[in-house]
C-alpha cells in the first residue's frame, strides 16, 4: 500500500463532499431539523398522548376552557380535548382512530363512546372511570416519586438521530456513490492506474469516517447550544463509541459498494437495509417488549449496538468497560464487512 | 534500422488477410497472442494476434461491435481475456505495466467537483514518474480552464483533459479509444496536433477511431477488425494498394483512400 495514492483519493473525495453544497448542507441540516422539530413538539407542555372528542362543540379545535364533562377527567394530564360538532362527526373520527374516546358534554349521566379496537381508547375509558371514583385509596396504594434527574425524550432521542444520520451517510455516501462511480466509468479509469483496490477502498472509508465525525461534532455543537444536552458519562467514551459505529456502518457500505452497476438496484438494497435498521435499532422508540425474533433481527444491525452503547454513556453515565459487549460486536461487524467488501470488490462489474 | 522501420519492411511481405494468425516483429513493445474473449454464447474477440513495435501509432479500426474496444481493454488489462496472452516488452505484464501506460477511455466520468488542475494533480499522485502539470496543461490547451470544475467544461475540453490524464505519468505506451468522438472539426484537428506532437516524442500509441481521415493521418500501421477477427493489416499505403484495384465502384488507386478500403472489407451493411 502506498500512502501517497491513498491520500490523493482521500483528499479528492473530501473536496467533492465539501464542494457539493447541496449534499454538504443537507448532511448538517437534516439531523438538526429533526432534533429541532422534536424539541419543539415534545419540549413544550402541550404534548398529549391521548385525544378525547367532546360534542356538541361548534369549533373543532382543542378545548382549553371548562366544558360540562367530569372535572377530574378534564384535568387529566396528557389528554387533549377536541371539540366535535355532532355525534355523527365524532363517531366518524372515532372510527378512523383520530380520537380515542368521544364524550357528550352536559349534565350527568355523561354518554361516551369508545372504539373496541383502540388500545388508547381502552386506557382513556379507564381514566374516565377512575376520575369519577373516590380518591381515598391510601390503604391500597403508596405513591413514590422518582428523585433522580429526569431524562427528557429529546436527550434519549438525540443519539438516535445522530446514529441514523450516520447510518444514512455511511451507507449512501459509500455504497451508492461507489456504485455510481462504477457505472459512469470513474472506477474503470482508476483501475487503469497503479492504484490498488485496497488503497481505494481504504481512502473511501477513511474519508467517510472523517466526514461523519466532522458532521457529528458540528451537529452536536449546534444542537447542544439550543437544547443543552446532558452527557452523564465521558465525552471521550462517547467519541470512541461513535467512531466504532462509524467504522462498522461504513464497512457495511463497502459491502454494498463492492459489486453492481445499477443505481436503482443499489438504491433498493440500501432502502431494504436502512429502513428496518431505522425502526428496529431504537432510533425513535424502544423495542422493549417486542417479540424475541424482532429483538434478534435488531441485534444484527450495527446501529442497534451503537445506540445502546451511546445511550448508556450519555443517559446513564456508563464507562467503556460497561459497553464492552457493544464495542466488541461493532468491531467484529467491521472486520467481517471489511473482509467481505474487499474480497467481493470489482472495479467494473 | 529502428524497430519501427524493421516492422515496415517485414510487413511488406505479409498477406494482411492471413496476418491474423501470426506475424511478430522483432522487439515489439506490446504483443497479443491468440486473444479470445467470449460473453456467454458471443465470441467478441476471436483468436487475435499482433505485435506493436515501439514508437509507432497503431490503429485498430472496425465497425461498431467489431471487438475493437474489447481487444484494447484486454491489452490494457482492464478486461481479462478468456484465453490468450498479452506481452509487454517481451514478458507478461506485471504491476509496473500500469506505471508505464496511459489510457484515454471512450466513456469516462470525472469527479465533478474537482477543477481541471486538481484532477491532474490527483492522478499525478497515483504514479511514481510524473509529467509537469503546467507543461501538460499547455500541451493539451487547458491553461485557460485549469481552475474550472470538471462538470463545467465543454465536450472538447473534456476530451483534452482525458488525454492529459492519460499523459500524466509520461507513459511509454498510450491507448486512445475513439479520442475525438463527439468533437467538432476544430477540436478534432486540435487533438490531432496534440497526438502528432506526442508521437514526435517517440511514444507508442494504440488508437481506435471511426474516422478514417484521422486514422490515415495519425497511424503508421493499421489493423481492421470485423466480427472479432483481424481481417486486414498493414500501413495505409499497403492497404490501399492491396484493395483499391478490386474496388467494385471502379475507383482508381489514385482516388482510393482508407475509407474505400474499410467499406470494401467490412461492407455497407449497418452495424449496431
Amino acid at each position: 500500500m502506498r500512502f501517497k495514492r491513498l491520500w490523493a483519493m482521500f483528499t479528492a473525495r473530501n473536496l467533492e463532499f465539501f464542494r457539493d453544497r447541496a449534499a454538504f448542507g443537507w448532511n448538517f441540516l437534516f439531523p438538526f431539523l429533526i432534533i429541532a422539530g422534536f424539541g419543539i413538539v415534545f419540549g413544550g407542555k402541550s404534548f398529549s398522548e391521548y385525544k378525547a372528542g367532546v360534542f356538541p362543540v361548534e369549533s373543532p379545535i382543542s378545548i382549553h376552557h371548562r366544558v360540562a364533562i367530569p372535572e377530574g377527567f378534564q384535568s387529566t394530564r396528557y389528554v387533549e380535548f377536541v371539540g366535535v360538532p355532532s355525534l355523527e362527526a365524532g363517531l366518524l373520527l372515532l372510527k378512523h382512530h383520530k380520537i380515542d374516546l368521544l364524550i357528550q358534554q352536559g349534565p350527568a349521566p355523561h354518554a361516551y363512546w369508545t372504539n373496541e379496537s383502540s388500545p388508547k381508547g381502552y386506557i382513556l375509558e379507564k381514566m374516565l372511570i377512575a376520575s369519577l371514583q373516590p380518591k381515598d385509596i391510601g390503604d391500597l396504594l403508596s405513591r413514590q416519586v422518582f428523585q433522580g434527574k429526569e431524562i427528557r425524550y429529546i436527550d434519549w432521542l438525540f443519539p438516535g438521530i445522530l446514529g441514523m444520520n450516520m447510518m444514512f451517510s455511511a451507507l449512501w455516501g459509500v455504497g451508492y456513490v461507489v456504485v455510481r462511480y462504477r457505472k459512469n466509468g470513474v472506477l474503470k479509469r482508476l483501475k487503469a492506474t497503479p492504484l490498488t483496490a485496497v488503497e481505494y477502498l481504504s481512502a473511501q472509508m477513511l474519508s467517510r469516517i472523517f466526514l461523519l465525525m466532522f458532521t457529528l461534532i458540528a451537529v452536536w455543537i449546534g444542537c447542544d447550544a439550543i437544547f443543552s444536552f446532558d452527557v452523564a458519562g465521558s465525552y471521550l467514551d462517547l467519541a470512541v463509541v461513535f467512531f466504532l459505529g462509524c467504522l462498522s456502518l461504513t464497512s457495511m457500505g463497502l459491502v454494498l459498494a463492492s459489486r453492481g452497476t445499477s443505481e436503482e438496484f443499489t438504491s433498493g438494497v440500501l432502502n431494504f437495509i436502512s429502513w428496518p435498521m431505522m425502526f428496529l435499532s431504537e432510533v425513535w422508540f424502544s423495542i422493549e417488549g417486542a417479540p424475541q425474533w424482532v429483538k434478534w433481527i435488531a441485534g444484527t444491525f450495527p446501529l442497534t449496538h451503537l445506540l445502546t452503547a451511546a445511550r448508556k454513556i450519555m443517559n446513564d453515565g456508563a464507562g467503556l468497560s460497561d459497553v464492552m459487549p457493544e464495542l466488541m460486536i461493532l468491531s467484529a461487524m467491521t472486520v467481517v464487512c471489511l473482509v467481505i467488501g474487499a474480497s467481493l470488490f470489482s472495479w467494473n462489474e | 534500422m529502428t524497430a519501427a522501420g524493421l516492422f515496415h519492411k517485414l510487413q511488406q511481405h505479409v498477406d494482411p488477410i492471413t496476418a491474423n494468425t501470426t506475424h511478430i516483429p522483432m522487439n515489439p513493445l506490446l504483443e497479443v497472442r491468440h486473444l479470445v474473449k467470449t460473453y456467454k454464447s458471443l465470441k467478441a474477440v476471436d483468436d487475435v494476434s499482433f505485435a506493436i513495435p515501439e514508437g509507432i501509432c497503431f490503429g485498430l479500426l472496425g465497425p461498431n461491435g467489431a471487438g475493437k474496444t474489447t481487444t484494447i481493454e484486454m491489452m490494457e488489462g482492464i478486461l481479462s481475456a478468456t484465453s490468450g496472452q498479452v506481452y509487454y516488452k517481451g514478458s507478461p505484464r506485471t504491476g509496473a505495466f500500469r506505471e508505464e501506460i496511459g489510457i484515454q477511455f471512450q466513456h469516462t466520468a470525472l469527479l465533478a467537483f474537482l477543477t481541471v488542475r486538481e484532477t491532474l494533480k490527483t492522478f499525478q499522485k497515483l504514479y511514481h514518474q510524473t509529467a509537469d502539470i503546467d507543461s501538460l496543461l499547455a500541451t493539451c490547451n487547458l491553461l485557460d480552464i485549469q481552475n474550472q470544475y470538471n462538470d463545467r467544461i465543454s465536450g472538447g475540453q473534456r476530451q483534452r483533459l482525458l488525454l492529459a490524464l492519460a499523459l500524466v505519468n509520461r507513459p511509454e505506451l498510450l491507448f486512445l479509444d475513439e479520442p475525438s468522438t463527439g468533437m467538432d472539426p476544430q477540436a478534432r484537428r486540435n487533438l490531432w496536433d496534440i497526438v502528432l506532437n506526442i508521437k514526435s516524442q517517440g511514444k507508442t500509441i494504440v488508437l481506435t477511431t471511426h474516422y478514417m481521415e484521422e486514422a490515415q493521418l495519425l497511424c503508421d500501421e493499421i489493423a481492421i477488425m470485423d466480427y472479432g477477427r483481424i481481417i486486414a493489416r498493414g500501413s495505409v499505403a499497403e492497404l490501399i494498394t492491396k484493395y483499391c484495384g478490386e474496388d467494385a465502384a471502379g475507383k482508381s488507386c489514385a482516388e482510393a483512400n482508407l475509407e474505400t478500403v474499410f467499406i470494401k472489407l467490412t461492407g455497407r451493411q449497418l452495424r449496431e
